[in-house]
């Protein structure tokens, strides 16, 4: 039966050649807007640590005190270097690690060619196993090597493909701002975007340069490679120079823990008031404890990391896929109905309501399903060109894959199916002799 | 042409009419809230930001094992670097002007800050929102900026130190909205405040007409014209110049940077990047606002096309469907014209009820972006023009029709159903 209704639907089709052109442009580009908004949205709202991010936390502790919040009682979204490395000393969660933004030189060994910026983190050991960071060549540095300051570097594989060749270089020496470094790990490939482990400082988390270093905290302080990240303070550092601000209460220092289950989170918590109410008593903070424990969902929650252009441009696109469809209805009603002779001979002839209601489904379904393809090929030239438009941090995120395709096939076809429904339940209430009367 | 029968005749077909009104009704809520991001986008790229722009570039530089500046020594042996970095730049045969600057409007990186008319911290509510400069006595014919009371630094001003804080120069120059804020009498030469809670002043010694500040993030909003120059040379390892070049030589200009900045110093990074014309730091900074320009512009011309389709395959099915009628009439002695017309008054009809259910629908779209996303009220002329935009369309689209309409001859009435 399916396939009679095929053939009948793909006869009325060819008839009206210009109105079906008409309704399968409109779904193509209906869906297409939406598939392509979403796509950027899906890219830059994503998880982009999906197996964990709920055990990853992101401790936020109030030195600046209530005097310096102009409109809300949230303390800075980043650390002071004397709590950081407190907390780091203390050591209560699973693995935890500081980390700040720095952009050191790298000078080649070839005499002749000039030194280069290298943007990256200072982190310490815990960094690499509580990001779960793969590995292509070595491994990270152990907990030995942050308290000895040891001189080493992981290094990412696009890093390792300009200076090595793509060689294994664990064991190769590197110059950083004029100094030694033994390579001990290559990333295989790892950019996660956002980038959550930092997003105060990387442009509110999606950042196109890649880093593709990562020294130890506790070196990198030594070896004076000053933060690049943003510096927030409440007052002016006392003292000069990358030491002032060490010394000074000013937040630039990004924290994260991991925190296996509730109890830890619960305890974790605890231990972060009882740290703050220690400092109010030790006469360092003139304030009541206020800090937060967020999760790495509701961190970038909070850090509005995901644009809102970017929600705003798939809200838009909705409404621009809501007027498709109401036109698709219209324009499936009038084809519909311009049948009814058609219909009320093969009502007189014996099909039942049901058939008729399948055939014109079956119809419905056949220009979504054109439409739904033509609407694949707009998407896909849509998420090229979106990069062209939007900033390139962003838009470059925008990928197609599999499950992208397959939405933009189904919500085409299911969007025109549920078009097609009232015009499909008119047109099978025709009375077959009138109808026979009239022709 | 009385309305009643075309009225009585759009009851017959209400689904159909419905649809038509239900797709102008949202085609305007988009159109008129799309075109409102538009024109708002627009306005934020159109503001000025004081400065000259053309022939204007940037060379964003660091040095290589540079000392580290933690002690008087290693300071003045980087200013002394910088010092001659600037007259290599000042010497080249297309370079107009150049001096150190921390930052620039647009450019993605600031020093934002308190201003008072009262020392220290402790003075909630005379407390601004400000943007510090820290430039040296050339910033102001570099940048192009417009003196419109009192004067600029004079070498002697120019302090050079560490870090950004701590210390205040006695002397600064101010923009007029942060002079006319500070001191509304309009006399803010010669006046004294305080920035970053400091308790020492600095002494206003001139007044620019305008200086943006820097980035484009919303936040900055509040204290977009707050600017204040110290003269101050940073002496850091990471350093921006800002140069112009000879009228007309910008390429030319840009281009000799690298070498002989090389060839003073070789231990520093010079990336691609580094040498950056102002324009390009213009388009940057507004890549967001000018994508989202195109996005909604595209979303709405697709929007009418859909529409206008829409309005062309439904009023072609009623023409079928009416065949026989308008045969009918026009045996009766109906002109084409009234064929003509009576379709375009009743397309005039539906859309006008779209329109007005449309207007209501724009306003509660804009409600709802205003609460989750940042947007302003929607002024009444969006609407009317949004609204004047979907009739025309409505009319445009319905002539096709209208016209097979009015050819249908009158025999057809004849003929019998």
């Amino acid at each position: 039966m399916f396939a009679y209704y095929f053939q009948l639907a793909l006869l009325s089709l060819r008839k009206s050649p210009g109105l079906t052109a008409l309704m399968v442009l409109a779904i193509a580009v209906g869906v297409a807007s939406s598939m392509t908004t979403y796509a950027v949205f899906r890219a830059v709202a994503g998880d982009p640590i999906p197996w964990k991010s709920s055990k990853l936390f992101v401790p936020q502790l109030d030195m600046f005190g209530p005097k310096a919040h102009l409109n809300s009682s949230e303390p800075p979204d980043a650390m002071d270097y004397l709590d950081a490395m407190q907390l780091m000393r203390d050591h209560r969660a699973t693995l935890q690690s500081a980390m700040y933004e720095i952009s050191p030189s790298i000078v080649p060994s070839d005499a002749r060619a000039h030194p280069v910026n290298v943007d990256g983190h200072a982190v310490y050991s815990e960094f690499f196993p509580m990001l779960d960071v793969p590995f292509k060549y070595g491994s990270g540095w152990t907990a030995q090597d942050d308290a000895q300051h040891a001189a080493v570097a992981v290094i990412s594989s696009k890093l390792n493909e300009k200076l090595f060749g793509g060689a294994n270089s664990v064991g190769r020496t590197l110059n950083i701002e004029g100094k030694d470094y033994r390579v001990i790990g290559v990333l295989d490939n790892w950019d996660p975007q956002p980038r959550f482990y930092d997003v105060v400082n990387n442009g509110g988390g999606f950042d196109s340069n890649s880093h593709d270093l990562f020294l130890p905290f506790t070196r990198s302080i030594d070896a004076g490679i000053t933060n690049q990240g943003s510096i927030n303070c409440a007052q002016p550092p006392a003292e000069t120079g990358f030491v002032g601000l060490q010394h000074s209460s000013c937040a630039w220092i990004a924290y994260m823990v991991e925190l296996d289950n509730k109890d830890a989170v619960a305890s974790y918590h605890e231990y972060l008031y009882h740290y703050s109410a220690l400092q109010q008593q030790a006469g360092r903070f003139g304030w009541a404890p206020n800090i937060r424990l967020r999760n790495v969902p509701e961190w970038l929650d909070f850090e509005q990391v995901v644009p809102p252009d970017t929600k705003l441009s798939l809200v838009i696109a909705l409404g621009l896929m809501a007027v498709c469809l109401a036109n698709t209805i219209g324009l499936l009603l009038a084809k519909f109905m311009r049948r009814s002779g058609e219909i009320g001979l093969r009502r007189a002839l014996g099909a039942p309501r049901t058939a008729i209601y399948a055939q014109f489904i079956t119809e419905a379904g056949i220009i979504g399903a054109a439409g739904g393809v033509l609407g694949l090929l707009l998407t896909i030239v849509g998420v090229a060109c979106v990069g062209k438009v939007l900033p390139t941090d962003i838009a470059g995120l925008a990928r197609i894959d599999t499950w992208l395709l397959l939405y933009t096939l189904l919500l085409a076809v299911t969007a025109t199916i549920l078009a097609g429904l009232y015009p499909a339940l008119r047109v099978a209430k025709i009375h077959p002799a009138l109808q026979l009367k009239s022709a | 042409m009385r309305l009643h029968p075309i009225i009585a005749a759009l009851r017959k077909h209400t689904f159909g009419v419905a649809l038509i009104a239900l797709q102008i009704a949202l085609t305007l809520a988009i159109v008129c809230n799309a075109l409102f991001i538009i024109g708002e986008r627009m306005a934020r790229i159109d503001r000025p930001t004081g400065l000259n722009e053309s022939d204007l570039f940037l060379v964003s530089q660091m040095w290589v094992g540079a000392p580290a500046g933690s002690d008087a020594a290693s300071t003045d042996k980087l200013d002394s670097m910088l010092l001659q970095d600037l007259a290599t730049l000042r010497g080249l045969p297309d370079v107009a002007a150049a001096g150190p600057m921390n930052s620039l409007p647009l450019y993605p990186s600031s020093h934002t800050s308190t201003v008072s008319q009262k020392p220290g911290t402790d003075n909630p509510g005379t407390l601004l929102h400000t943007n510090i400069y820290f430039a040296d006595d050339h910033a102001i014919p570099t940048l192009g900026l417009k003196l419109v009371a009192g004067q600029n630094f004079s070498a002697s001003d120019v302090q050079h130190r560490r870090s950004q804080a701590g210390g205040q120069s006695p002397t600064t120059i101010v923009t007029k909205a942060l002079a006319d804020r500070l001191f509304p009498d309009g006399q803010a030469v010669g006046r004294q405040v305080y920035f970053d809670g400091s308790a020492s002043p600095s002494t206003i010694v001139g007044v620019v007409e305008r200086l943006q500040v820097p980035g484009t993030s919303r936040w900055t909003n509040g204290f977009a014209w707050y600017s204040a120059i110290e003269p101050v040379r940073l002496d850091r390892a990471d350093l921006l110049y800002v140069v112009r070049a000879k009228p007309g030589r910008l390429a030319a200009a840009m281009k000799e940077v690298p070498a002989a900045l090389y060839a003073v110093n070789p231990m520093r990074v010079l990336d691609d990047d580094s040498v950056e014309s102002f324009a390009d730091v213009r388009a940057h900074a507004y890549r967001a606002d000018i994508g989202m320009a195109i996005l909604m512009g595209g979303i709405c011309l697709v929007l009418l096309g859909i529409t206008a389709a829409s309005i062309v395959g439904l009023t072609s099915f009623w023409v079928g469907q009416r065949h026989h009628q308008i045969g009918v009439r026009r045996a009766l002695g109906a002109r084409r014209k009234d064929i003509l017309r009576y379709f375009q008054i009743e397309n005039l009809v539906i859309a006008g009820a779209g329109t007005a259910a449309g207007a209501g629908l724009a306003i509660g779209l804009n409600v709802l972006l205003m609460r989750y996303f940042e947007m302003n009220h929607l002024p009444a002329l969006y609407l009317v023009a949004g609204a004047l935009i979907v009739l025309a369309l409505g009319q445009g689209a319905v002539l096709v029709p209208a016209r097979r309409a009015s050819r249908v001859p009158p025999a057809v009435a004849t003929r019998g159903r």
